[in-house]
C-alpha cells in the first residue's frame, strides 16, 4: 500500500463552551468538524458544556432567514454518525432535560434535539484522553 | 481504553468567582478529570486569581463558596496550583492575599508551561 500521499488522520475531541447566540464558538466548532470530516479525520465526540448546552435545545426557533445551529448539529449527527454529548449537570442547571429526566420531574416534553444525548463529564474526560487532540471552543 | 491513559491536563481559569456558575462548572470538570487518574494542574490567569482570594463572602449574594474546593485539591491529588505573577500584581494582590500557597510564574513562562501539558482546557 502506498501511504506516502496519504496524510495522517487524527482523532479529535471537541468541547463547546458557549451557545449559538453568545459567541461564534459553536459556529467555528461546527465549521471545524465539517472540515475535519471532509479531510478524512475522525471526530470522536463533540461535548457541550457550560452555556454550550444551548446548542441542544429542540425548540430553539430562530426566524426562517437565520441559520439554526441546533438543526445543523442534528443534521451533522444524522449524516456522519457523530456522538453529540450534552453535560447532564450543565443541562439540568439550565432546564434542558431529556425525556426520562423530564418525566421524572413531571414535565411532558423532551427538550433535547435529535442526535444529541445527555451524559456525564466522564464522557468529556474519556474523549480528551482517547483523542489525539482536544479542541476547546470557548466564548 | 487503549494506549497510554495518563495525560497531563492543564486547566486555565480566567474568570472571577460568583458572577456566573463558570467556576463551579470548571471545577466540576477538573475534579472529574482528577478522578479519572489524570495528572491535573491549574493555572489562574487574569481575574482567575480572585478565585483564591481571602475574605470572600459569597453568602451575601446567595452564592456558593468556591474557595474551599481549592483547599481540598490535595485529596484529589491535584498538586499544582500555578498563578501568573503579573495577574496578581496588576490587581494589587500578593501571595499573602491568597488562601493557599501557590506556585507563581511570570507571564513570559506561560507559553512553556502550556507546551509541557498534553491537554489544555480553558473555559
Amino acid at each position: 500500500m502506498d501511504s506516502t500521499h496519504t496524510p495522517p488522520t487524527m482523532k479529535f475531541a471537541i468541547q463547546i463552551n458557549s451557545g449559538p447566540y453568545q459567541s461564534e464558538s459553536s459556529e467555528s466548532a461546527y465549521q471545524f468538524v465539517r472540515a475535519a470530516l471532509r479531510k478524512g479525520h475522525e471526530v470522536y465526540r463533540v461535548f457541550f458544556y457550560y452555556d454550550g448546552i444551548d446548542n441542544a435545545f429542540r425548540y430553539a426557533s430562530p426566524p426562517d432567514d437565520e441559520k439554526s445551529m441546533v438543526q445543523r448539529w442534528s443534521q451533522l449527527a444524522r449524516r456522519h454518525d457523530i456522538d453529540l454529548v450534552v453535560c447532564i449537570s450543565a443541562a439540568q442547571r439550565r432546564g434542558l432535560l431529556c425525556i426520562e429526566e423530564a418525566r421524572r420531574v413531571g414535565k411532558v416534553d423532551p427538550d433535547l434535539a435529535d442526535g444529541f444525548r445527555i451524559s456525564g463529564l466522564g464522557q468529556l474526560v474519556e474523549a480528551a484522553i482517547e483523542a489525539d487532540r482536544l479542541l476547546v471552543f470557548s466564548a | 481504553m487503549t494506549g497510554p491513559t495518563k495525560k497531563k491536563f492543564l486547566f486555565v481559569m480566567q474568570e472571577a468567582p460568583h458572577g456566573s456558575c463558570y467556576a463551579q462548572e470548571a471545577l466540576d470538570l477538573l475534579l472529574t478529570t482528577a478522578a479519572f487518574g489524570q495528572e491535573v494542574s491549574v493555572l489562574l490567569l487574569d481575574d482567575g486569581v480572585f478565585l483564591i482570594k481571602k475574605g470572600q463572602q459569597p453568602d451575601r449574594i446567595d452564592s456558593k463558596e468556591i474557595a474551599p474546593v481549592f483547599l481540598s485539591f490535595e485529596i484529589y491529588d491535584v498538586r499544582r496550583v500555578i498563578v501568573e505573577q503579573e495577574s496578581l500584581h496588576e490587581r494589587g494582590l500578593d501571595q499573602k492575599d491568597l488562601l493557599l500557597p501557590v506556585e507563581t510564574i511570570p507571564r513570559c513562562r506561560i507559553g512553556a508551561l502550556i507546551a509541557c501539558h498534553d491537554r489544555v482546557v480553558n473555559s
